[in-house]
């Protein structure tokens, strides 16, 4: 094999630490290594050009490029040896910079490992074969798992370009925290208002089938062709019947339901429509508060609903549904604000959480808009807003800045003001988060047009006195101690990763960081994919972000998915597990292990029976391979002789 | 005689007799992530490891770890996604499985154990690559060289399985 070794200097970044020329001189001295140089940039449009030059040049069969991670460019260059004629798996890379330049200083030993990585790289190189995608049909429908506002940007997006969307929401309505909202910064405009429209659209859009109060139970397949299992929860009223005329909500007798839209703030009835507008807008039980599941007896429901929609044997179903892609955007939970001792929330009814305020300001909340305090039902003359609970706080696991509650919390305190002329607000804060546009101008407003008093410091307790709350923290502008009687106390609650992202990231084979949020596939450059083809996010559940950025990302997940479904057919990895009929012995290990039920039998002659891999279904982990007792299945692009070949070098 | 040009290929083979080697099978999506972040992060690491990158831990065979230890380098790091998080399931609880099996026979094929570790890395966390390369690199310094080692076979890898590699499809 001649084979040509490109060793990128990547400006300064990795010859600043690596003599590239030494790597390259050495690599010259390999066996099959017809042609080596080093060069600036690799992967830049002449780099490429000099690497075809160099294969019709020189008669190359193979390529090895040493820079930068394969996760990186991997793709860049396979195309670039591809367009010079070469199968594009006839490349190999060697990671200088990642794994060698950006981690030590020392350039004599950072060569050699240099010129070790790229031998083992040629090494492989030999044993590379050229390898042939398949072309696979596109189920042209897409999956939104979430439908908060991000969820509902881009199932909508999706559906303007006329694909079929299934859209599968765990709560019984659609529009998520947006829905809870007031009103939302910077522009002060009504959160339902903007919001509603968007949900209505959903229901009455063809191609959106709508899937409320249901979880994904498990999904198989690759992208193109996902099977996606969706649990449909027990609502206990048929839906296909139910009209949504309140009729049983107004009648329920059993009226001590917590209130998970107002945020536990009032009750609810047992069975009942989680709030006015919501979508669908259907009626269900909650069984751990109705009579007839508690005491065994009640019906008023059943007797009372005009079209006889009350199920009380229903069970949860399963329904199966087959997608191209999955967007994710199941968004994000509140911090527990009770985690925070000294703050009393959880112990002192005055102290709420940031959406609880948001609940009392709303028009559809539990005072309707009036702002009461839970405790006594009494206006609050003192408010005090203290920031990031449960943000930049390595103490309670959560050091990241959830970014948005500086600006509810100015968002709020304006609000208070307009609702309550004569009322103080003051807000206790680290530093002010406001990069977004127009923020930092709304922030200014609150402090200078309304008044809001913001004191630079920590809290260090909050403790009752009288029917008023004490709030004792520091300035640490004027480095003195400060206390604030308060009627009512907001915290600036944080946002932390939707409960159940990890089992759903299991499910969906993504992965998440040490917070639960997701990985992106690139944290700049494909801030929307993630490492799983054909799955893509938008929205909170991939860090915390304001509406703006969420509405965004929804729009850039169903481009991805539009881009994705241009074409009708996409490739597929051909990096598969392959049987060598000859060396199989038939002992079905490999059927066992596979996860994806990938390798079936095959008869041949009528009675010999030998495994044979199904490349489409084979997603190249190589479990079968490292399984197989004679190695007679080989996974493609990662053979025993490839990884071996690399192993000897390394032991030479 | 010593030879003026440091990184020529007598001094290269020079340097690599004194050093230490380290073997690393990384699973592409977790732990050759993690090792990824570490360097965007700048995370200094010592140099000893050299990373053969794999699709899964699932795809480890032990043989690869043996071969490794028996012909040449001094230590062997194994590293995929946290169980549970395998972009492919189940592969590293089946890595577990047997890379736990491996341990419990180096001792007997001649191997001190302490030349092999295998942990978990996820792609997000290079502070913790770094630390994982760090100390296991500092092990293997306290351990010296590999005194088990055997020379190559030869210049000619053996096809396993008795088989020239997989036809094309």
């Amino acid at each position: 094999m001649r084979i040509g070794v490109f060793v990128c200097q990547c400006g300064t970044n990795i010859a600043a630490t690596v003599d590239t020329e030494a790597v390259a001189r050495e690599a010259r001295t390999f066996a099959d290594v017809a042609y080596a140089t080093s060069y600036m940039y690799t992967c830049s449009e002449p780099g490429q050009q000099e690497i075809q030059r160099a294969i019709s040049e020189h008669n190359l069969q193979g390529v090895v490029v040493a820079a930068c991670s394969p996760r990186m460019h991997e793709p860049t260059f396979r195309r670039a040896v591809a367009k010079a004629g070469l199968n594009r798996y006839m490349f190999e890379m060697a990671n200088i910079r990642e794994h060698v330049s950006w981690i030590g200083n020392d350039r004599a030993p950072n060569t050699r490992k240099a010129v070790d990585l790229v031998r083992m790289a040629v090494a492989k190189l030999r044993f590379n074969q050229p390898l042939i995608a398949l072309k696979m049909p596109v189920n042209k429908r897409v999956l939104v798992i979430g439908a908060g506002i991000a969820g509902i940007q881009t199932a909508l997006d999706c559906a303007e370009g006329d694909l079929d969307v299934v859209m599968v929401e765990r709560r019984p309505s659609i529009g998520g925290k947006m829905a809870k909202l007031d009103k939302t910064f910077p522009t002060i405009d009504c959160s339902s208002c903007i919001l509603g429209p968007k949900m209505v659209d959903v229901s009455q859009k063809e191609n959106i089938t709508l899937y409320a109060a249901s979880e994904i139970e498990s999904i198989n397949g690759y992208v193109g062709n996902f099977i996606v299992q969706i649990r449909k929860k027990a609502t206990y009223v048929d839906w296909e019947t139910c009209t949504g005329c309140g009729l049983c909500m107004e009648k329920c007798p059993s009226a001590q339901a917590p209130d998970a839209f107002n945020e536990g703030l009032g009750a609810t009835k047992a069975i009942n429509i989680p709030f006015p507008q919501a979508i669908p807008r259907k009626a269900s039980i909650d069984p751990l508060h109705c009579r007839h599941f508690t005491r065994g007896k009640c019906g008023v429901c059943s007797k009372i609903c005009p079209v006889k929609a009350i199920n009380f044997d229903m069970q949860d179903t399963i329904v199966t549904e087959e997608v191209g892609a999955i967007i994710v955007a199941t968004g994000y939970d509140l911090f527990d604000h009770s985690i925070y001792g000294e703050y009393g929330a959880g112990r002192y009814p005055d102290v709420i959480s940031g959406l609880q305020y948001e609940r009392i300001l709303s028009a559809s909340g539990p005072s309707g808009g009036h702002i009461r305090r839970p405790s006594d039902g009494r206006e609050p003359k003192d408010i005090v807003f203290i920031a990031c609970v449960g943000s930049r706080d390595p103490s309670v696991g959560r050091p990241y800045c959830s970014g948005v509650c500086c600006m509810y919390i100015a968002k709020q305190a304006i609000l208070t003001r307009d609702h309550l002329p004569e009322s103080n607000s003051y807000v206790f804060y680290m530093d002010i988060r406001a990069p977004g546009k127009n923020y930092d101008e709304f922030v200014r407003r609150a402090q200078e047009e309304y008044g809001v008093q913001y004191i630079r410091g920590r809290v260090g307790k909050v403790y009752p006195r009288g029917n008023r709350m004490v709030v004792q923290g520091a300035d640490t502008l004027l480095g003195v101690q400060v206390e604030v009687e308060a009627d009512l106390v907001v915290l600036a609650t944080g946002i932390e990763a939707s409960a159940g992202a990890g089992d759903l990231a299991e499910k969906l084979r993504i992965s998440y960081d040490q917070y639960g949020f997701y990985m992106e596939s690139h944290p700049k450059l494909r801030p929307v994919e993630t490492n799983t083809a054909g799955v893509y996010l938008a929205g909170a559940c991939q860090g915390p972000k304001d509406i703006p950025a969420s509405v965004a990302q929804g729009s850039a997940a169903a481009s991805k998915v539009q881009a994705l479904f241009a074409r009708d057919t996409i490739e597929t990895n051909p990096q598969v597990a392959l049987v060598n009929e000859r060396a199989c012995i038939a002992c079905a290990k490999c059927i066992q292990v596979c996860p994806f039920g990938a390798i079936k039998w095959k008869e041949l002659r009528g009675d010999i029976l030998k495994a044979e891999v199904l490349p489409t279904v084979c997603q190249g982990c190589g479990l079968c391979n490292a399984t197989c007792p004679c190695k007679a299945i080989q996974l493609q692009h990662s053979t025993d002789n490839q990884i071996l070949a690399e192993v000897n070098e390394l032991c030479a | 005689m010593t030879d003026p040009n440091p990184y020529s290929s007598a001094a290269l083979a020079e340097a690599a007799e004194q050093g230490i080697k380290i073997a690393g099978f990384l699973c592409n999506w977790c732990s050759y992530g993690g090792a990824d972040t570490a360097g965007v992060c700048r995370f200094k690491q010592p140099t000893d490891l050299r990373i053969v990158r794999i699709p899964c831990t699932g795809r480890m065979d032990p043989l690869f770890v043996a071969k490794s230890l028996i012909y040449g380098v001094d230590g062997v790091l194994v590293s995929g996604c946290h169980p549970k998080d395998c972009h492919y399931a189940v592969g590293n609880l089946y890595a577990r499985r047997r890379l736990e099996m491996l341990k419990s026979f180096l001792s007997f094929m001649g191997i001190d154990a302490r030349r092999f570790h295998y942990t978990w890395v996820s792609a997000s966390e290079g502070q913790r690559w770094q630390q994982v390369v760090t100390e296991f690199s500092e092990q293997i310094h306290r351990l010296g060289a590999n005194p088990g080692v055997r020379k190559q076979p030869g210049e000619n890898l053996k096809p396993v399985g008795g088989q020239k590699e997989a036809p094309i499809p």
